[in-house]
């Protein structure tokens, strides 16, 4: 088997006033969609920070195809896609410029930039009308929209995304769920989605990794998980989530 | 080679032919020593020789330093104040020995002009003629005689202190006003004596008797021309000019000019024309200024202060904020600096900058620039910490290096706060530029001082509306600015923009 294309070694993170990470070992192959899972304060978001070098292990260490993340390496993180939730736009720049934005500083052509934009507008279902406006004249879908078109400008290899559904009502989100997964496949990257649904994890990924206090509890599929529980948490975990979105229905 | 050196340095050692430097011609900030100055730059004028007068530049301390920097050549001042502010000589004052003191000093000193300006009590003449007053030392068999004294007067160690002293005065409660309430509460009857200035005009009008200091507590305060030692030298006609003045002004005639230019409002080139015209036989060619030239004159010397101090401070302000923002530690010390500064009295920010940077328009652009740095500092800083930690980190996720998140999101953000700060500064700075008068800075400053000085009601306006009507407009500016400035979307009240997309 070929090296992880994205790997976390023994990473370990002190977090002053929240939950402590690690050490924390996770692998993700190139094109694979990886949930992460756990309940608020188990560290997703910041596991997700550490792949980013947005900040850095206390000891460990992460790799990006074999190669150690380095810290404010900005080439490196434009090769990756991040999206978190409600968006983060720019609430100065219209939607085109807040997408654009990495691509103008790169001093793309102009040409090159609206092309692009058109291109991922079609992708997300943005439409037209919505790029000329500020974020603040944007309904929460649109405004998470015009942010996956933002993260994919530069054609990463990699989406990370953190939550990016978690600020929607429900109609939207699954909306929206069918058009990201839809992206997914159809841009074949590699993705790390961070959710505290499981149904919604399950809807991604065939891996989840359920963290807790800032450990992974456990690897696998739903199926395992239901299954084979590593622990009691595992259990209440995935009977919690079962019994808040479908009551009384067995999931595959 | 040695031929073209030779040359060069003949071109630079001679002056330009045709126009020699002019006469610069100081005075203090009071009417005689305006009067006075004005009519040494006629003189100088009239005698070929161009001549600036900056008038009214501000106190003793200010003029010396002006003159010792070589910022101007020459100006009024008094032999006692020479020898006890400039000199601080405690001894009795002798004109030839202040000369060589000076002369020491790289300064010359003219004769005296013929009159002396000295301290002196003034009782009402009701008081003086019922009580048989006509000397100082006749004071100490009336303890209850009600006096009231000029605040300088009083504080001075040649003032009330000395006089108390030297003439064995019963120590009472002496009440410490302000020169032109003084006369007004001896005019209504409030007080019986005050000290006064010998040539001021009110003595004649109020009929006041000047006791006399019989004991010689006060020193003689002849008044001369101070100048610059190298003035021989440089303007020896201009010099030469002005020393016609030696012996030909008598008190009296000092005291009708005062009272022309303090009681009927003439102008002091008028009145100094006038004299000039009368006891040396010259017509001067003088202009006296309409208003609008005046206040137009004025408000482009407040602009121009208000400007570069403004320029100045935001150039550092705003990079100071952003290094405030970045590094907390700096930040802290950064921020407690402006603010200290802010703390020092306006007045005293400008005196510490005499001797820095001497007088005139740099200290006061100094003075004011250091003031304008706190509002811009503490908004940049807070507009910069205010932004939201996801958008901060959305910036860095995105692979922008710091100076494009910095240009293309923190700043714009910022935008809103660091504007508003340039526009507090800018209105205080407005304001507090009227302060540069003091240092001879002009701008509006100036009639308010001299309307002050003249307790004229019209002259202390013809600064303060439009130094008023400037800062509305400043505030009117900047709220326009605002809307170029801000982006459309962080704009709340407006509705979305609608800046052309970039496609689709």
């Amino acid at each position: 088997m070929a090296a992880p294309f994205i790997e976390l070694r023994g990473a370990t993170r002190r977090h002053p006033g929240g939950a402590d990470i690690g050490p924390v070992d996770l692998a993700v192959s190139r094109g694979e969609t990886l949930a992460l899972i756990g309940p608020s304060g188990s560290g997703k978001s910041t596991l997700l920070r550490l792949l980013l070098g947005l900040v850095r292990p206390d000891a460990g260490e992460v790799r990006f195809e074999g190669e150690p993340v380095r810290a404010g390496d900005d080439a490196f993180r434009r090769r990756i896609g991040y999206v978190v939730q409600g968006g983060a736009l720019f609430p100065h720049l219209t939607a085109a410029d807040n997408a654009s934005i990495v691509a103008r500083h790169l001093r793309w052509d102009g040409a090159r930039v609206a092309r692009r934009l058109a291109e991922l507008a079609a992708l997300a279902r943005l439409p037209a009308d919505a790029l000329a406006r500020f974020p603040l004249a944007l309904s929460g879908g649109q405004a998470q929209r015009v942010a996956l078109v933002r993260a994919l400008f530069l054609d990463p290899e990699v989406l990370l995304l953190d939550e990016p559904l978690g600020a929607l009502d429900p109609l939207t989100r699954a909306e929206l769920q069918d058009d990201l997964r839809r992206a997914f496949g159809e841009l074949g990257k590699t993705v790390v989605l961070v959710t505290h649904d499981l149904p919604e994890a399950a809807f991604f990924a065939r891996r989840l990794a359920l963290l807790r206090d800032g450990r992974v509890v456990q690897e696998g599929s739903l199926d395992d998980l239901a299954r084979a529980p590593a622990d009691a948490f595992v259990t209440r975990f995935v009977r919690a989530q079962r019994a808040l979105a479908l009551p009384g229905e067995p999931r595959a | 080679m040695s031929g073209a050196g030779a040359a060069l340095a003949l071109l630079l050692a001679a002056s330009p032919p045709g126009s020699p430097e002019p006469l610069r011609v100081g005075s203090k900030a009071f009417t005689e020593s305006v009067v006075l100055g004005e009519l040494a730059a006629q003189l100088a004028a009239s005698a070929g020789a161009p001549a600036v007068h900056r008038r009214a530049m501000g106190g003793t301390r200010v003029l010396w330093e002006a003159l010792r920097r070589g910022e101007i050549d020459l100006y009024p001042d008094y032999t006692g104040t020479v020898a006890r502010e400039i000199l601080d000589d405690r001894g009795p004052v002798d004109e030839d020995a202040l000369r060589s003191a000076l002369a020491a000093r790289g300064m010359g000193a003219t004769r005296s002009l013929g009159f002396e300006d000295r301290y002196a009590i003034g009782v009402r003449r009701e008081v003086a003629t019922r009580l048989g007053l006509s000397r100082v030392s006749d004071l100490a068999r009336h303890p209850e005689l009600r006096l009231g004294f000029t605040n300088e007067f009083m504080d001075r160690a040649d003032g009330w202190p000395a006089l108390r002293a030297r003439y064995h005065l019963p120590a009472r409660d002496a009440r410490g006003l302000d020169h032109d309430l003084a006369y007004r509460a001896l005019a209504s009857g409030e007080i019986d004596a005050t000290d006064v200035y010998t040539t001021d005009p009110e003595i004649p009008r109020l009929g006041l008797v000047l006791l006399e200091d019989d004991l010689r507590a006060f020193p003689p305060y002849e008044a001369i021309f101070v100048y610059r030692g190298d003035l021989a030298r440089r303007a020896p006609g201009a010099l030469a000019a002005v020393r016609r003045l030696e012996g030909r002004i008598s008190a009296a005639e000092m005291t009708a000019m005062n009272a022309r230019a303090q009681v009927e409002r003439t102008p002091p080139e008028e009145v100094a024309a006038a004299f000039l015209g009368d006891a040396l036989g010259l017509a001067p060619r003088f202009s006296v200024e309409t208003v609008p030239a005046r206040i137009l004159r004025r408000t482009r010397e407040h602009l121009a202060l208000v400007a570069a101090a403004l320029v100045g401070a935001i150039a550092l302000a705003v990079p100071l904020g952003v290094l405030a923002a970045r590094r907390p530690r700096a930040g802290r010390v950064i921020l407690g600096a402006v603010g200290t500064v802010q703390t020092v009295p306006s007045l005293a920010l400008l005196v510490f900058m005499i001797p820095l940077l001497g007088i005139g328009a740099g200290p006061a652009i100094a003075a004011l620039f250091l003031y304008g740095l706190l509002p811009i500092v503490r908004n940049t800083h807070a507009g910069l910490a205010g932004i939201a930690p996801d958008l901060r980190e959305a910036a860095e996720a995105l692979g922008l290096p710091a100076g494009a998140r910095l240009r293309r999101i923190e700043l714009p953000l910022a935008a809103p706060a660091i504007l508003a700060g340039v526009k507090t500064s800018a209105v205080i700075t407005v304001g507090t530029a009227t302060l540069g008068a003091l240092v001879g800075a002009g701008g509006y400053g100036q009639p308010i001082l001299t309307g002050i000085r003249l307790a004229s009601v019209p002259l202390i306006l013809e600064g303060a509306v439009p130094a008023a009507l400037l800062a509305l407009a400043v505030q009117a500016g900047f709220d326009l600015l605002e809307r170029v400035v801000v982006p459309a979307g962080l704009r709340p009240a407006r509705g979305p923009g609608r800046r052309a997309a970039r496609g689709a």
